[in-house]
């Protein structure tokens, strides 16, 4: 089993290294997406607003993620924050995976064809334990920004700053091979 | 005489404790499958039984996905309750949402309008004066690849095939290694009922039925997270119910790793 210490602001350079099977620790900056801030992320780019997408979306790793959060006097402390079920995303994926410069998803659960075929020759699918929400939150520092929080806590989108975020390991690599063999 | 306060403070307990702390029969099974296994599968089991030491000694919610609050109550007929059952569950899965923390999951079905945390509150009337509640917190991941079909008399001979075709098309969706709850018979309504209150059971006890379920979703190899192993399942509970003669109800209801539950008697 290879196992990479990676930097979110250097994955994109070493992204095609990778092997399904690789296990991977990711530092730096993640932004978080699910159901709805897909699909708002979709339609303002079907009706030409991309400005008003946070910039994060397209240069950081995606995480599949609606953390349960609590508001204290230090301000926003990430209780639990394990991924969410990456197959809902399966229709969107593909889009934002055309525009981003760092093309890494995280997750769990595995993606379907269509991603697969979006990430040959480009990105990585990660898979994080599943369940694991206060492993997860033990690696993130802090919030560093949050976008959209009228679609309430799960949905809002978050950027997080994570120190060695894993083990994730390469459930779909850039050469099409997938660990999923039932998704 | 069972009074609301008493039972509200029972019910947020029983929630934070399903949040925070595992059962001993699903951690049992958990550290059994972690000795088996090799390669990822391993690696992603010693992942999780970490996640829940964390989880324990920092009491905070295992996983983010605190789940809707399922809350099973059998009322003693003789427990002479003053109180809306419903309501108070309600009043309770507030404070809770403050207290544990939970997430907020509740929205409308349509809207999508987010409303907080609103429990499932399947309520019976028993026999004696206590009043016996069971908590479930459950997550929407294994939720969605739980599957009802009402099959017909013909089909009884491969109701063991359809368990496991639910279970295939779940893949790696639900977090496996899961817990397969199963009803089978009743109505169309009682099946799914019975097939939630299966996972209530003690995971550890199985019947020969169970287990030879349980071997075949094992060699379906789709493991932890999906990623490929020998546990895809850690345990298959059946329960059933006589149903009509004309009908077959088989009801698959799947629970993710974290089979979260807690249980009191008050009264």
């Amino acid at each position: 089993m290879r196992v990479f210490h990676l930097n979110c602001e250097e994955v994109a350079e070493v992204v095609r290294e990778l092997e399904a099977g690789d296990v991977v620790y990711l530092t730096g900056k993640v932004v978080t997406a699910r159901d709805r801030a897909h699909m708002r992320i979709v339609e303002l780019l079907d009706s030409g607003r991309k400005s008003d997408i946070p910039e994060e979306v397209f240069s950081c790793p995606i995480y599949h993620c609606g953390p349960l959060l609590r508001r204290g006097k230090k301000g926003i402390e990430v209780v639990s924050a394990g991924p969410t079920t990456s197959a809902r995303m399966n229709p969107y994926a593909p889009k934002l995976l055309e525009l981003t410069s760092c093309p890494v998803i995280i997750g769990k659960g595995g993606m379907g064809e269509e991603v697969r075929r979006a990430l040959m020759g480009k990105g990585v699918y990660l898979a994080f334990p599943g369940g694991a929400g206060a492993l997860a939150a033990d690696r993130i520092e802090n919030v560093e920004k949050v976008y959209w929080e009228d679609l309430g806590m799960a949905e809002a989108v978050y950027v997080f700053r994570v120190r060695n975020f894993g083990p994730c390991v390469v459930g779909i690599d850039s050469k099409g091979n997938s660990l999923y063999s039932f998704s | 005489m069972v009074r609301r306060e008493e039972f509200i403070e029972t019910v947020v307990e029983l929630i934070g404790r399903a949040e925070t702390e595992l059962g001993e029969d699903v951690l049992e099974l958990l550290r059994e499958a972690e000795k088996k296994e090799d390669g990822h599968a391993k690696m992603i089991l010693q992942s999780l039984l970490k996640n829940v030491e964390i989880a324990r000694e920092k009491r905070v919610p295992m996983c983010q996905d605190t789940g809707i609050p399922v809350i099973f109550v059998d009322v003693g007929i003789d427990a002479k309750l003053k109180f809306d059952v419903y309501d108070a569950s309600r009043e309770a899965v507030r404070i809770a949402t403050e207290r544990v923390p939970l997430r907020p999951n509740s929205v409308h079905p349509i809207t999508r309008e987010n409303v907080g945390n609103l429990p499932i509150v399947h309520c019976r009337l028993v026999e004696g004066d206590k009043v016996r509640i069971a908590v479930m917190p459950k997550g929407a991941g294994s939720e969605n690849v739980s599957r009802q079909m009402m099959l017909l008399p013909g089909d009884a001979r491969r109701i063991k095939d359809v368990i496991v075709s639910v279970v295939k098309e779940a893949g790696g969706k639900p977090c496996p290694p899961i817990f397969v709850g199963v009803g089978i018979g009743g109505t169309f309504d009682e099946s799914a009922i019975l097939a939630k209150r299966a996972l209530l059971r003690d995971v550890r006890k199985m019947n020969n039925f169970e287990l030879e379920i349980l071997e075949e979703i094992n060699s379906l190899g789709i493991g932890p997270m999906g990623l490929g192993g020998k546990t895809t399942a850690l345990a298959v509970l059946v329960e059933t119910e006589c149903c009509h003669t004309a009908s077959l109800p088989v009801a698959v209801n799947i629970q993710c790793w974290a089979n979260r539950k807690a249980f009191a008697v008050i009264g």
